[in-house]
């Protein structure tokens, strides 16, 4: 038989039901994985085969009865270290669970270790961890990319069935085709924040790394849906997303934005993304160019609005009820700048700085308010495109393959244009999916984006899901 | 050179829900310090709001009762700064959008009635409370105030006295325990006010700067912090200094106002939309059925009392101050047709009971039907005015009924008339010199014949039969 940790949670779940395995040897298969490859991966903070073992339900049943789940560091999980991979959040382990991670037990899930990312999601290389940089499977010299680079590592290098990642400016989708594996960002609003630790609270959501598109469907299946106790989650039935995987894209309206195929853009990941294209054209969809006028100004408008945001979302962490608390301080003044200072490392504290300036008076009209403005802009450039009968946009979902460790960390900028494709749909709040479309020569993963319209995940899974059963990317494995 | 004062308020009340503002914490005063608290109400990370709807329609409530104009959306705002108290380091609020704006308040002051304009009113959240131990080199944070529903009331600076101000929250205070949102107890913290307050000159229309003014813990300390900053603003502008704006904080014990910070380290509270509360549209419905639902205001009440039953302006004013104690004189109406009656035992003998107990009329053992009992008692002469002081003195404290009473202890009323008529010529037998003294025309005599009368019937008597009686039996002499 082959090794249980290559499977994919849709296979396992075949096997689970013949009772030809049990979910403790899914476990112990996929943890010896992890401790024979995780030293070179780096993808979890944290993983425990005891506690995960002894969480197995008796009689599994649900949608991943008996699967294991990798968990980002930002989701809150009872009693378990969660961190944020921030020294600021040392020690904390939050009272109560996430919405997704209750969701992921009623459906007979086991939380299997959580994953390493950028401190607090500030990031696209998971080099801002306050524990280590996790590295690229496929090759450890590169950045995995981030912010739910641990993720998406864990799931390329088989360390993981599935995983749970975040993604505010694509910090699902830039990984997932980073590593090669498959992320969706959900509508805003199709899945609870409650108990994700905010970093920009409009446009945050959870969504599901993994080895192909059917475990996607499966899992937003599993975790999508109304909480009472986010008022930003939307009271819609959940669409039974399997049933859209019918490997037929036959009548399907794709447009390709002229935006996005921009000078600078890495001339292998542009030929695959071309090549991706006439194949969906070959089986039958229908592609034409459209336009998103704005895009230009997306990332200049997200890290307004996204660092406005976080720069509140981040206050709390102020010494006095969690987390860490500087030595001996002399007051409280000394108490918040030191515990903060030694607490917050540099990116974190370059976005609150950055939206902390926003936010000040003099300055908030021009900077926050018109920046709202253009996301509104942004916006109705996607309702335009779906408005005219579209099914779905696809682009590429990152400018370049994975880049060198240390190459950009010292360039926020040039950091920050690495999300220059993913961001837009953040600021609409439509959901898109990155899956693998190619490998450069030197053996780099290239992630396709398709992006839909709100609440139109099912067409998503429809299209990559048809795409990926035409093509092979997604079986290749990283030699470890 | 004669000063004119310009006063603005701005009043917290703690709405009562059962519930906090974004989580299911109770609001229960008291408690073990942190027992009233859940990761919501303690911000920690990761939680998220969820609004109170009790807590949207009480606010709603006591704007319509202001008069003010609701708003057609209801959006929330994040206050940001940093203080122990407040878990998240921001404090959700309204801003540019509040509940409300643009209502007022009719107060009387000075012998006239004046329109104070009500600039807006709107919801937020409270904060916790740090507690400084003596002697010690921390503080510690109870946070079961933390996420409490706050409505907060601006007034604009139409105030012109202190004692308008002490008007002003008056009748708030009324309007709001009428409407049952409020207890708006200023000592438990349920009311707060701080005043906004600059000098001008007289007859000028301009502003002059402001000092704020907090701390203030009663409504008779705002009306002396008021006199003592106007006073202490006068003495500066007459001495030719600069008046700076700064906030000020009310001393009681030495009876002064103190400066705490000055404006110019003002925070910047870097307000924007709270993105974890979507801004939602408010049905007109909800608030024209939040509208119907509004009890009868004290105003309005107060004229029916007068029109209606035909109340003095003084009593009508008495009786509304509390809303239970008007309702229960017109419950008493219910068995008692006489309002006057009824009002001069409530505002006399049942309101120094209650006074003395310290007890609500809710809590009065009297219940309407007793007293309208006991008062119909009186009329039958079955009991004069004198014993009816001392049996409800009785039932107040028992609730027991006033038939019960009399019967209990015999005290009903001699009105027998061949009974009097033995008490009255033992009388007339034992006083000779009196007697005579009434036959030579002294009328007074009589009054004390019918003393010795009541005397004799430890007080039983009816005392305008005794004096019909004896006139009769001594003009049987004559």
């Amino acid at each position: 038989m082959e090794n249980l940790y290559t499977l994919t949670a849709h296979e396992l779940l075949g096997l689970l039901d013949k009772r030809s395995v049990r979910p403790e040897d899914i476990i112990e298969s996929v943890c010896s994985r992890a401790a024979a490859v995780d030293g070179k991966v780096k993808g979890y903070v944290n993983i425990d085969k005891a506690g995960a073992l002894s969480s197995v339900p008796g009689a599994p049943s649900g949608k991943l009865r008996g699967i294991p789940v990798a968990v980002k560091d930002n989701i809150c999980v009872e009693g378990e270290l969660t961190t944020c991979a921030s020294k600021i959040l040392r020690g904390f382990r939050p009272p109560y669970n996430a919405t997704v991670i209750e969701k992921l037990k009623a459906e007979g899930a086991v939380v299997l270790g959580r994953a390493n990312m950028d401190e607090f999601a500030f990031g696209s290389s998971c080099e801002n961890s306050a524990y280590f940089p996790t590295l690229n499977p496929w090759d450890t010299s590169r950045i995995p990319g981030g912010s739910s680079g641990g993720s998406a590592a864990v799931v390329a290098a088989d360390e993981a069935v599935m995983a749970l990642g975040s993604d505010t400016g694509g910090s699902i989708r830039q990984p997932a085709a980073l590593c090669g594996v498959v992320g969706m960002k959900p509508t805003y609003g199709r899945v609870s924040r409650y108990g994700l630790i905010a970093f920009a609270s409009s446009l945050d959501q959870i969504g599901p790394l993994t080895k192909d598109v059917r475990d996607a469907a499966l899992l937003l299946g599993a975790i999508a849906g109304y909480d009472e106790k986010d008022s930003t989650s939307v009271n819609l039935p959940v669409p039974d997303y399997l049933q859209c995987l019918t490997g037929d894209v036959k009548g399907m309206k794709i447009g390709i934005p002229k935006e996005y195929f921009v000078d600078g853009m890495d001339k292998e990941v542009d030929a695959a993304v071309r090549e991706a294209v006439a194949l969906l054209k070959a089986k039958g969809a229908q592609v034409s160019e459209v336009s998103l006028p704005h895009t230009e100004y997306a990332v200049a408008v997200y890290y307004i609005l996204a660092t406005a945001e976080a720069s509140s979302n981040l206050a709390r962490f102020d010494g006095v009820q969690y987390g860490h608390r500087c030595e001996n301080p002399g007051n409280m003044l000394d108490m918040y700048e030191r515990t903060r200072g030694e607490g917050f490392g540099a990116e974190a504290k370059r976005r609150i700085i950055l939206g902390t300036y926003v936010l000040s008076s003099g300055y908030y009209d021009a900077y926050y308010l018109k920046a709202q403005k253009v996301r509104t802009l942004i916006k109705n450039d996607f309702d335009k495109v779906f408005g005219a009968g579209f099914d779905c946009i696809l682009t590429p979902t990152s400018p370049t393959p994975a880049f060198k460790v240390g190459e950009r960390s010292s360039d926020p900028l040039s950091m920050y244009l690495s999300d220059i494709f993913t961001i837009s749909v953040n600021l609409a709040g439509v959901p898109a999916i990155s899956l693998p479309c190619g490998f450069t020569k030197s053996g780099l993963p290239i992630g396709m984006q398709l992006i839909g319209d709100f609440f139109e995940e099912g067409k998503l899974f429809r299209a990559a899901h048809a795409y990926e059963s035409h093509t092979d990317w997604h079986k290749r494995s990283p030699k470890l | 050179m004669d000063y004119e004062p310009v006063i603005g308020l701005e009043v917290h009340v703690q709405l009562k829900t059962a519930s906090k503002m974004f989580c299911g914490c109770t609001t229960e005063f008291g408690g073990p310090p942190n027992s009233h608290t859940c990761p919501v109400c303690l911000g920690f990370p990761g939680v998220l709001p969820v609004l109170n709807k009790r807590a949207l329609f009480s606010a709603i409530r006591a704007a319509l009762a202001v008069d003010c104009k609701v708003s057609k959306e209801v959006k929330f705002h994040r206050k940001n700064y940093f203080y122990p108290d407040l878990p998240k380091d921001y404090q959700i609020s309204q801003y540019d959008e509040p509940l409300s704006e643009n209502g007022k308040i009719d107060v009387l002051a000075d012998g006239k009635t004046r329109t104070i304009r009500v600039k807006r009113v709107h919801m937020e959240e409270d904060a916790g409370k740090l507690i400084h131990e003596e002697g010690e080199n921390s503080s510690l944070v109870d946070f079961n105030r933390s996420g409490m529903p706050l409505l907060e009331i601006v007034s604009e600076p139409d105030i012109n006295s202190p004692e308008e101000a002490y008007q002003y929250l008056t009748k708030l205070k009324l309007l709001l325990r009428y409407l049952d949102v409020s207890d708006c107890d200023m000592e438990k913290g349920s009311l707060r006010c701080d005043a906004n307050i600059s000098i001008r000159k007289k007859g000028d229309t301009g502003l002059g700067t402001k000092a704020e003014v907090k701390n203030m813990n009663s409504f008779k300390g705002v009306k002396s912090a008021l006199e003592y900053e106007i006073e202490r603003q006068v003495k500066c502008a007459e001495a030719g200094e600069r008046i700076v704006m700064e906030t000020r904080l009310w001393d009681p014990a030495r009876c002064v106002t103190v400066s705490m910070r000055s404006k110019e380290e003002a925070h910047d509270y870097r307000y924007f939309p709270e993105p974890d509360l979507v801004p939602f549209a408010l049905d007109p419905s909800v608030v024209e059925s939040e509208r119907k639902g509004l009890p009868e205001l004290p105003e309005a009440k107060k004229a029916r009392f007068i029109g209606t039953f035909g109340l003095p302006e003084y009593d009508a004013d008495v009786l509304v101050q509390e809303k239970d104690n008007a309702d229960y004189f017109e419950a008493c109406l219910e068995y008692y047709d006489k309002p006057k009656i009824i009002s001069n035992w409530l505002m006399g003998d049942v309101a120094a009971f209650l006074n003395s107990k310290g007890i609500p009329i809710t809590e009065l053992k009297m219940r309407p039907q007793g007293l309208a009992g006991l008062l119909r008692e009186i009329d039958s002469g079955k009991i004069s005015g004198k014993m009816a002081k001392d049996i409800v003195l009785e039932m107040c404290e028992s609730g027991k009924d006033a038939a019960a009473i009399i019967s209990e202890k015999g005290l009903s009323q001699i009105s027998d008339t061949s009974e009097l008529e033995k008490f009255a010529d033992q009388a007339i037998a034992e006083n000779a010199k009196t007697v005579e003294d009434f036959m030579k025309g002294k009328d007074s005599a009589l009054m004390f014949l019918v003393g010795q009368v009541m005397k004799k019937t430890r007080g039983k008597a009816n005392p305008a039969m005794v004096n019909e009686v004896l006139r009769k039996r001594l003009a049987a002499k004559k």
